[in-house]
């Protein structure tokens, strides 16, 4: 049982939680997730972490709702507590000086991009977050990402706020603006986006790595259930990744494999609001 | 009373088993235990050897002859507790361990006719006791000494557990999931061994005084050092098990569809998929399932793809007789309806545009000379190719050691990927100790149990000679 401190709803759709895990909080790594189960019955579901500190033995995630384990996760009140929390899980990001690195992230992934660039930065690199979100109210986490980039730019796909269009649209527009290419580039997001910056980076010769979020069971490498194909050979996600070169993650696999369950998911995030009244 | 009289040519006595169209519906057990009439007759076969040959052959040394005589007389308690001076796991053992190469192997009576049913046996006297007596005896529940670690909490552990907590240790227990039991909980069916049997053996040692801490990833969540410098651990056993399968290395592996028997057998086992939608976590399972394998993970997962009504095949690249899973599990999966496919091996999977696998081609094999396994070898039949359809391949062709541990503890020495011990079951560094399937490989529950026998002695060897040391250095 990890009991939670503090919750934030970021968007109707997204929490944040900072959560009691000693253990976690004094060893995680930026670029490492956890495995989380909000209940005694749920499934086992990867969370990267957000933050995490030693002194107050607590660890943060943000969670989006998307199938019935998220949701349950999400709806869990600030008073509660999780049934299982376990990690840190996988190699941390690499993180090196390189001069100038640009971290494209979209959705949740502007959380989860937090640790990252922090690190970058401490790192002693000039750091340029390219946040993406669908619109301006579900831009998440903003003061935070001021506090540990260099420079901040938000796209939104509905030119709401900021820039306007998709993260890597917006890479694209920066280099063509500034005629600068970054050093070194990190992505985080839903596979599509992820897959679209690999394209981009690879065409203008940008060194890319993707943090990968399959779907996993134990997250210790035991089940394999993680496979990604990663230049051309397999790799298990939760203890060699999550972190890959994005120039050889077979992004159209990933994308089929994270759908493996998607009937399941669906039949199950029905019943579940079903449970809950959601329905008329 | 005049003394019972022995029967060995009795006939063997064989436990009941639910029929294979019933249990094909659900978890429920397939294998039921002796009635008092047929312990008594099997106990009664036993010929009360002067040199017990069970006793030097079982891998933990219980004191086979002297319980089966307590049967005989008709106190079963007291076959329990001859049990439980040894291992506290008889509804374990008496269910999974592999009683034909062992005990029953070594029984004089089976040099001519059926060894005695041993295994039947042990099972009997710990179904007896949880049905009569309940309360585990406790042997010793203010544990004031060293502490000791144990990192998983399967068969080796928990095994070194019991021997450390009777001899007054303080044992905490770190497991990487949030159940206890290791291979017992994810890889072992319930219908294998149902869940309130090991959850009570379990409970046994927690009644001695073990702790147990879920959701701790040695190496991850706490790394050796900290356990001995900071958190005061005197000694440490890694019994991490061989949790690493190997793959096919196959063209279409990662077509959906296509599991490791751990994926599949864990999201089932561990996380009840079987239950789904009642259960969160899905599994898919089509119409038609190929198993791939011969050993006790193949048959687990062909009984429950078969279970989940998929029509299920086991293919092996060897023979029948080269079969590596228990005698009593290729039976009940036969009875079952599971077909078996000999002398062939996949060669490619194939899927449709979502990537979900339709088709595998295969190839036949005959036997060759003896491998490494000394079993003949399959030998590939050039053009013999095959295609089938299938909806669901589970790769069950072993596993290799869990390599968590080893990679954020360098120091600690390794032979592909097998930590390496010496014979007091001691690693490269000190006071630390290992055994179970981390260090051999795939192998056996019983043999991670001897192992955690034996490194638990040599813990406690250990420890009381850096006293005797320290009490040295003072005079």
């Amino acid at each position: 049982m990890n009991k939670i401190i503090r919750k934030q709803q970021l968007t109707p759709e997204t929490a944040l939680f900072e959560v009691e895990a000693p253990r976690i909080a004094k060893r995680w790594k930026p670029g490492q997730f956890i495995i989380v189960r909000p209940n005694s019955g749920s499934e086992r579901i990867p969370l990267t972490i957000v933050d995490g500190s030693k002194e107050r033995g607590t660890i943060t995630m943000v969670v989006q709702r998307i199938g019935k384990t998220s949701a349950v996760t999400v709806a869990t009140p600030e008073d509660g507590s999780f049934a299982d929390v376990v990690g840190p899980l996988g190699e941390p990001a690499k993180i090196k000086k390189v001069g100038r690195v640009t971290l494209l992230a979209g959705g949740v992934g502007v959380a989860e991009v937090l640790p990252v660039a922090k690190a970058f930065k401490e790192a002693g690199n000039y750091t340029t977050v390219l946040a993406g979100a669908r619109t301006d109210s579900l831009r998440i986490l903003r003061e935070e990402l001021l506090a540990v980039a260099d420079e901040v730019i938000w796209a939104t796909d509905d030119g709401s706020f900021g820039f306007s269009g998709n993260v890597v649209q917006l890479l694209e527009a920066t280099i063509k603006s500034s005629g600068e290419k970054p050093d070194l580039s990190h992505v985080i997001g839903p596979i599509p986006m992820m897959r679209a910056a690999a394209a981009t980076t690879k065409a203008l010769g940008i060194k890319t790595y993707a943090s990968v979020n399959p779907v996993m069971i134990d997250g210790t490498g035991m089940c394999g259930g993680c496979r990604v194909t990663v230049g051309g050979k397999i790799r298990f996600a939760c203890v060699e990744g999550p972190e890959f070169d994005a120039h050889e993650v077979d992004f159209d696999e990933l994308s089929r494999r994270t759908k493996a369950y998607r009937k399941q998911e669906t039949a199950a995030y029905e019943a579940h609001k079903c449970a809950l009244g959601l329905h008329a | 009373m005049a003394a019972p009289k022995r029967n060995p040519k009795a006939p063997r006595q064989m436990p009941p088993e639910v029929a294979p169209l019933v249990r094909v519906q659900g978890a429920v057990e397939v294998a039921g235990g002796f009635t008092e009439d047929q312990a008594r007759i099997e106990a009664l076969r036993c010929l009360d050897c002067k040199d017990p040959k069970c006793v030097e052959a079982c891998p933990l040394h219980i004191d086979i002859k002297a319980f089966i005589q307590h049967i005989v007389q008709g106190d079963v308690e007291g076959a329990f507790n001859k049990i439980s001076e040894r291992s506290p796991f008889p509804g374990i053992c008496g269910r999974v361990c592999q009683h034909e190469l062992f005990c029953e192997s070594a029984c004089l009576l089976g040099k001519k006719l059926d060894p005695v049913a041993i295994g039947s046996l042990e099972r009997f006297s710990s179904d007896y006791h949880r049905q009569f007596n309940g309360e585990a005896p406790v042997v010793n529940a203010t544990p004031t000494g060293h502490k000791i670690a144990m990192v998983g909490s399967g068969p080796a552990s928990l095994m070194a557990s019991f021997v450390l907590a009777q001899r007054n240790y303080r044992v905490i227990v770190f497991e990487a999931l949030h159940r206890l039991g290791g291979v017992l909980i994810y890889g072992v069916p319930p219908f294998r061994l149902p869940r309130e049997i090991l959850d009570s053996e379990i409970a046994r040692l927690e009644s001695m005084g073990v702790k147990f801490e879920t959701d701790v990833i040695v190496g991850n969540s706490v790394t050796l050092d900290e356990l001995f410098n900071e958190d005061g651990f005197e000694a440490v056993f890694l019994g991490t098990g061989a949790g690493l399968p190997y793959l096919l290395n196959i063209p279409g592996e990662n077509l959906i569809g296509v599991y490791t028997a751990n994926e599949f057998l864990t999201r089932i086992n561990l996380m009840h998929a079987n239950e789904f939608p009642c259960a969160d976590t899905p599994v898919n399972i089509g119409k038609r399932t190929v198993v791939i394998g011969g050993g006790n993970s193949a048959m687990d997962a062909a009984r429950w793809s078969k279970r989940m009504g998929a029509d299920t095949t086991i293919l092996f690249r060897r023979g029948r007789a080269e079969l590596r899973a228990r005698a009593e599990e290729i039976e009940h999966a036969e009875q079952e309806g599971i077909k078996f496919e000999f002398l062939g091996a996949p060669v490619a999977l194939f899927g449709d545009e979502n990537g979900w696998l339709n088709e595998m081609e295969c190839l036949r094999m005959k036997l060759g000379a003896p491998d490494s396994s000394g079993r003949p070898a399959p030998v590939p039949i050039e053009g013999s190719n095959y295609r089938i359809p299938v909806d669901t391949v589970i790769a069950a062709v072993g596993q290799a050691p869990n390599p968590t541990l080893q990679r954020t503890t360098p120091q600690l020495i390794t032979n592909k990927g097998k930590i390496v011990v010496d014979v007091e079951r001691q690693t490269s560094m000190q006071k630390v100790f290992a055994g179970g399937d981390v260090v051999r490989g795939g192998s056996t529950v019983i043999l991670a149990m001897s192992d955690g026998l034996a490194a638990a002695d040599a813990i406690d060897r250990a420890l009381k000679a850096q006293k005797e040391e320290a009490v040295g250095a003072q005079a």
